[in-house]
């Protein structure tokens, strides 16, 4: 589904040169759940924004699903990040005067699906995560629990390739962030490919495999035992 | 790009955030507001203006006598000139293809009484043509004709307000009047657009008023109308030869400025409209400015819009929105919320103006303040064209926002 080879990045500070991507070679298979393991400064974040084509990296190869990911321009970055990506943040990113139901249905308007279906699609999702009651909320009436869960629903509307996370916990609590991790092996469990990008210990381990990144190479690349998030629930 | 949809989001992105259309919205009804007020107010005073000069006709020359500053012909300075009846006759005999109708004004203050009413009033003794200089209008009996000033009637045309002060209610017409010791009858009630002190007169035959005056036949001054057709330059050629004529006829040093003195109403209204044309060209730089004004605070307010919804905008682009989406979503934004708002303003600055109608004319010599339709289209196409274009550059800057960067936590 996903393959790099020899990803460098880096940027500019000033008169100094940060090197942030030090050569990165790694592939995901379809129906995987990876985790991306990491102090801050190892490379993590900029990784994803990579893979989530939001930056371009310097030199390297990358396909998704087939395509390689090259020379885009702006316009078809947008594309291929709608048709093939969903992405889900740290600090959710709902559009506060839109409610989660609409907030669900955006990516879909941008795909032009007629309002309708997109609605009806859109309440699908809400209540695949189980916010169905809460679809005519707006973001400040839901808890951080219930965001990042609208934040998945969204991700997931237009049917993507590739889930990406960034920190989706880090904003949670423990239990919290456990319902979410819960759901998130659901959906995975349902043949999706998701890759999340954390630096705590047990989410990573609810992962099937992690991928150490330290000082932007790869440290080490494992399948793990999964750990059933619904045990803490 | 104008699908139901595009719409739709529109509208709910307007109607979720009240403040800033109201912001933006505001900004412009205003600025068009003003514009249209302002425009209109000019007008207004320009209405006024023209009016002034309407109020008499405009194809006449006032002649009036001076004092000689120079000798000439035997004849000392400081002589005082004076207009007599042969002058009358001499221009209706030298000047008879420039020369609609000449008439004589003689004013006198006299004391005026009926039964018990009684008050001062100006007398004007007059010829037949002085109503169409003065364009008196009669609202009930007659004018003065030729054969009153012929026969020296005593007959009298009193203003709206004399029958108002000496009769009341009742009808002036046939009742006979005590003018400063003589009975004269009224024959004719008049109204005049100049104003009170104009319906506070009288006229009487000029030959009649000369008459109780021990049968003399000096004139105050003299009114001469030429005829409309002749234009600016033959009014002003009318006027040369008319001086030049009197300056024979009464021994006036050529060279000599106080002597007689002519006041030539095309002259005044030929100045007069330049300064109208300087007023509204003033006014309309002040409008323009206006619309300048309010280009620069849409385009503020749309550096604003984009500086806020930049973490939306990012949201946006990071779930497939491309640049193209961005920008017409914030320019569709605001050039609907700008016509809207602009067309209201233009609408109430309309209202405005009608409303006030004659209300600022006592005051503030402002009459009928009025904008051209089409203007007040084309300053709110300008405001609403200029807008966008303004903002296209903020939002074409919003379409080119990094997601990340966007997207960053503070």
């Amino acid at each position: 589904m996903i393959e790099i080879k020899d990803l460098h990045k880096s940027y500019k500070m000033g008169s100094n040169v940060l090197h942030v991507l030090k050569g990165i070679n790694f592939s995901v298979k379809e129906g995987e759940l990876v985790a991306i393991m990491g102090s801050s400064g190892s490379g993590k974040s900029t990784l994803l924004n990579i893979l989530g084509m939001l930056d371009v990296a310097d030199s390297g190869e990358y396909t998704l699903d087939g395509v390689p990911i090259k020379n885009l321009n702006e316009t078809k970055a947008a594309n291929y990040r709608n048709k093939f990506l969903g992405f889900i943040f740290q600090s959710f990113n709902l559009i506060n005067y839109k409610s989660a139901l609409e907030n669900v249905a955006l990516p879909l308007y941008y795909q032009r699906v007629p309002r309708k279906e997109r609605q009806a699609k859109a309440m699908n999702y809400l209540e695949q995560v189980g916010l169905k009651e809460w679809s005519h909320h707006l973001p400040s009436e839901l808890s951080g629990g219930q965001k990042q869960r609208v934040a998945i629903a969204r991700a997931m509307v237009a049917e993507p390739k590739v889930l990406l996370a960034d920190e989706l916990t880090g904003a949670l609590d423990s239990t919290t962030s456990y319902e979410v991790m819960d759901l998130i092996q659901k959906i995975n469990d349902q043949g999706n490919t998701i890759l999340v990008v954390t630096h705590e210990d047990d989410i990573a381990h609810m992962c099937k495999r992690i991928v150490y990144l330290k000082d932007g190479v790869i440290m080490k690349d494992e399948k793990v035992k999964q750990i059933k998030a619904s045990a803490y629930v | 790009m104008f699908s139901r949809d595009t719409w739709n989001e529109i509208f709910e992105t307007i109607q979720k955030n009240k403040l800033r259309t109201f912001l933006s919205g505001f900004t412009v009804a205003l600025g068009i507001l003003i514009f249209v007020s302002l425009f209109g107010l000019g007008n207004g005073l320009i209405n006024t203006f023209d009016k002034f000069f309407q109020e008499d006709a405009t194809n006449v020359l006032y002649l009036f006598p001076g004092k000689t500053t120079l000798p000439y012909k035997g004849y000392k300075s400081s002589r005082r000139i004076e207009f007599e009846n042969s002058d009358l006759a001499d221009i209706k005999k030298n000047f008879p293809m420039f020369l609609e109708y000449v008439t004589p004004r003689i004013t006198r203050n006299k004391l005026v009484k009926f039964k018990e009413e009684s008050d001062n009033y100006n007398i004007t003794g007059v010829d037949w043509g002085y109503q169409f200089a003065e364009k008196t209008i009669i609202m009930k009996g007659r004018y003065l004709n030729v054969e009153d000033i012929k026969n020296k009637t005593k007959y009298a045309v009193i203003g709206r307000l004399v029958e108002q002060d000496l009769f009341g209610s009742k009808n002036a017409i046939g009742k006979y009047l005590d003018v400063g010791g003589s009975v004269f009858k009224v024959i004719g009630v008049f109204q005049d657009d100049g104003g009170d002190r104009e319906e506070r007169g009288i006229y009487i035959p000029y030959r009649t008023l000369q008459l109780i005056e021990k049968n003399t036949d000096k004139i105050d001054q003299m009114v001469v109308a030429f005829k409309p057709e002749m234009g600016y330059m033959g009014a002003m050629a009318f006027e040369r030869s008319l001086d030049k004529f009197f300056k024979d006829k009464k021994f006036i040093n050529p060279e000599d400025q106080n002597g007689i003195f002519i006041r030539n109403v095309a002259d005044q209204l030929q100045q007069n409209q330049q300064f109208a044309r300087v007023l509204q060209i003033i006014v309309a730089f002040v409008a323009f400015g206006t619309i300048i004004a309010g280009i620069i605070g849409i385009s503020n307010i749309m550096v604003f819009v984009v500086k806020e919804r930049t973490k939306e905008l990012g949201i946006r682009k990071a779930l497939g929105a491309t640049p193209k989406a961005v920008i017409s979503t914030i320019l569709l934004e605001s050039v609907f919320i700008t016509t809207i708002s602009g067309f209201t303003g233009m609408l109430i600055g309309i209202a405005l103006l009608s409303s006030l109608g004659e209300s600022l004319a006592e005051d503030y010599f402002i009459t009928n303040p009025f904008i051209n339709t089409g203007v007040a289209i084309s300053a709110t196409l300008l405001l609403i064209i200029f807008g966008a274009i303004a903002g296209y550059i903020p939002a074409k800057r919003a379409g080119r926002i990094k997601p990340i960067i966007a997207l960053q936590d503070e």
